[in-house]
């Protein structure tokens, strides 16, 4: 008896599976590039992003199960150098009225592909430079640590004028960000993360989040892993946070505090924390939810008194199911389960044989 | 003296405790040598000391003419000594077919940008492990179990588990931290088979830790007793089994587990 593996029909009807999904999103996407509301599209483009955000996040918290608490961080400089790169060297000069752009972003100008691609790499390399420090730790001290690196950057945000024009931030962005784009860029983090995930790398990965010690008895280093997961993540967070900015289109600091970080946390822990399935479910609820429950912040009126609007009211809303779920339903939506065709189609009793 | 493995004056002190003092000991290529000794003597602390998971104050490992002392885990596993745990420490939300792949991780040749683009060569690599690590299973009696999650085998399953992990590293030198623990007569039984069977196939010296004595003197050819961290004894297991000091330490201590 040998093993067999997947057999070949399977993986063949899986694969046109995938392309026929491919396909159907095409699609629903081109109709609503074309009929739909800006409302409705506004919505598909933030859903786009989170998928993005989340599903990078949750590699190394989900699967690592390292609580990193400073994605906000490399959001924010792949949006800084994304921007930066994509205004044009006149824009610049007029938006930093206060301290002129050092050189050389004063004077560098990109296609928006390479100013997204740039963002991650930029992102990568800050990830790569805080990671000796952030893998010396492991559990609340690394929490705090990258909690830490993720206040520091805002902080620089506000105080290095001559790169980020501080307080003032970045106007007049071009609105790249169209469905295409942020839907391109969630479909390929998705799938890439996913073939990470399920190959021997990630295993090790998951091995260490089971049992650092035995993961390393098994010959697997756990620092090597772990950044790959780090910087993996952060490039797909720097990306997201360039197609943040054109989608946008004005960037300041107030925009990536540690809120962001908590939005995305309760995205992953209500998803179901190591599920990829997860995140993106998480994701797209959060970005139909944020717009859907504005309807709590605005003004009530029951017929006898109105309830005065109340601004922020939607993330009390947020935290108060991260609550219900971490008290009632810890596992989350998909616990650590991922979706699969094999699933669907043994569902639907479909199956080969 | 040889070259292939040699512990030479080990120390061990935690603050003010001496764990382990002064332990040497060189075992020749195949050989298959017990561990004794009274609950907390030390024992696992030499194992600790042999694969890196602490430094030893003083003294050396020697591992096939190098100098391993205090190298990384890792590393160690990577040379051709693997281990099991004497409190099962499996990947327990991980399938066991999964957990035994994770041992083939360390000699993986494609690079990881191959793993996320799906590349054809990763895909072949993937499916070659998958196989070697279902024969581990085969080995180890573990094949039917193969999808289930490793958290909810029986113990003495796990036990087995652990066994076909470290074998997967492909070592030279085998580690196990009394692998019969917890496991019935029968099981225990079984498992010296097994022992012998796999050392046979695969061409393994093994160093082991058991409080079984029937399963040690019908395995071992040597035997080392550690007492309080000293080496108080080695020999066969007949010379063992008829030293005064030997059942000095044993029938001193309260019964131990
Ligand atoms: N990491 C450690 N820190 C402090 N003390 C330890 C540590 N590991 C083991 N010890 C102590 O060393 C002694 C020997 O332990 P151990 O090697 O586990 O014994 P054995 O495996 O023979 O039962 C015990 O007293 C134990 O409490
Ligand atoms: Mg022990």
């Amino acid at each position: 008896m040998t093993w067999k593996g997947k057999d070949m029909d399977t993986s063949k009807r899986n694969l046109y599976c995938n392309l026929a999904a491919l396909c159907l999103l095409a699609l629903v996407l081109y109709l609503f590039d074309r009929h739909g509301t800006e409302y409705q599209i506004r919505i598909l483009n933030n859903m786009a992003v989170f998928i993005t955000l989340a599903v990078s996040y949750n590699l190394v918290n989900g699967m690592c199960g390292l609580l990193h608490l400073g994605p906000n961080a490399f959001i924010t400089i792949g949006a800084y150098t994304s921007a930066l790169l994509t205004m044009s060297p006149m824009e610049k000069q007029m938006s930093f009225i206060i301290e002129p752009l050092i050189w050389p972003f004063s004077v560098l100008q990109a296609p928006f592909f390479v100013s997204l691609i740039a963002g991650g790499v930029m992102a990568t390399i800050f990830a790569f430079l805080i990671s000796f420090p952030v893998f010396r730790v492991r559990g609340d001290y690394l929490a705090i640590v990258t909690l830490g690196f993720g206040e520091v950057i805002r902080v620089l945000c506000n105080a290095l004028q001559g790169v980020t024009n501080g307080p003032l931030g970045l106007k007049g962005l071009q609105p790249y960000t169209n469905l295409w784009w942020s839907w391109g860029v969630a479909v390929f983090t998705v799938l890439v993360i996913t073939k990470l995930v399920n190959s021997s790398f990630g295993r090790a990965m998951k091995a260490i989040r089971e049992d650092e010690i035995a993961a390393k008895a098994m010959g697997v280093d756990p620092f090597r892993h772990l950044l790959l997961a780090f910087l993996v993540s952060a490039f797909f967070s720097g990306v997201a946070g360039g197609l943040m900015a054109h989608l946008i289109t004005t960037i300041s600091p107030t925009l990536f505090t540690f809120f962001l970080t908590f939005n995305l946390l309760i995205i992953i822990v209500v998803g179901g924390l190591g599920s990829t399935t997860g995140a993106v479910i998480g994701a797209a609820l959060f970005a139909w939810g944020g717009e859907a429950l504005r309807v709590v912040e605005s003004p009530m009126d029951l017929g006898v008194f109105t309830i005065p609007g109340i601004p922020g009211m939607r993330m009390v809303l947020f935290s108060v199911i991260l609550m219900v779920v971490i008290l009632f339903a810890r596992r989350g939506i998909m616990g650590r389960n991922e979706f699969s065709w094999d699933w669907l189609f043994s569902k639907l009793g479909l199956n080969a044989k | 003296m040889n070259d292939f493995f040699r512990l030479e004056s080990l120390v061990m002190q935690f603050g003010g405790l001496t764990a382990v003092n002064d332990f040497s000991i060189s075992i020749e290529p195949g050989e298959l040598v017990g561990l004794i000794g009274p609950n907390g003597a030390g024992k696992t602390t030499v194992f600790n000391m042999i694969t890196g998971f602490l430094t030893p104050t003083s003294g050396r490992v020697l591992w096939q003419g190098e100098d391993i002392t205090g190298l990384p885990v890792h590393q160690i596993t990577a040379r051709g000594i693997a281990r099991t745990f004497q409190n099962i420490r499996l990947f327990t939300d991980m399938t066991v077919l999964e957990n035994v792949m994770v041992s083939f991780h360390h000699k993986i040749r494609s690079r990881f940008w191959k793993a996320m683009l799906g590349m054809p060569s990763h895909g072949r690599e993937e499916q070659r492990i998958r196989e070697e690590a279902y024969g581990f299973l085969q080995e180890l009696n573990l094949a039917h179990l193969a999808d289930e999650k490793a958290g909810s085998l029986a113990y003495g399953q796990q036990r087995r588990l652990e066994i076909a992990r470290a074998l997967a590293t492909y070592p030279k030198l085998l580690l196990l931290d009394e692998p019969a623990a917890g496991m019935n007569p029968q099981e225990t039984m079984e498992l010296a088979g097994l022992v012998r069977e796999i050392r046979k196939r695969h061409g393994l010296t093994i160093f082991l830790i058991e409080h079984d004595m029937k399963f040690v003197m019908g395995l071992c050819e040597r035997i080392k007793v550690l007492d309080y961290g000293i080496s108080i004894a080695e020999g066969t297991p007949e010379e063992i089994q008829t030293n005064p000091d030997v059942i000095k330490a044993y029938l001193g201590e309260p019964k131990h587990a």
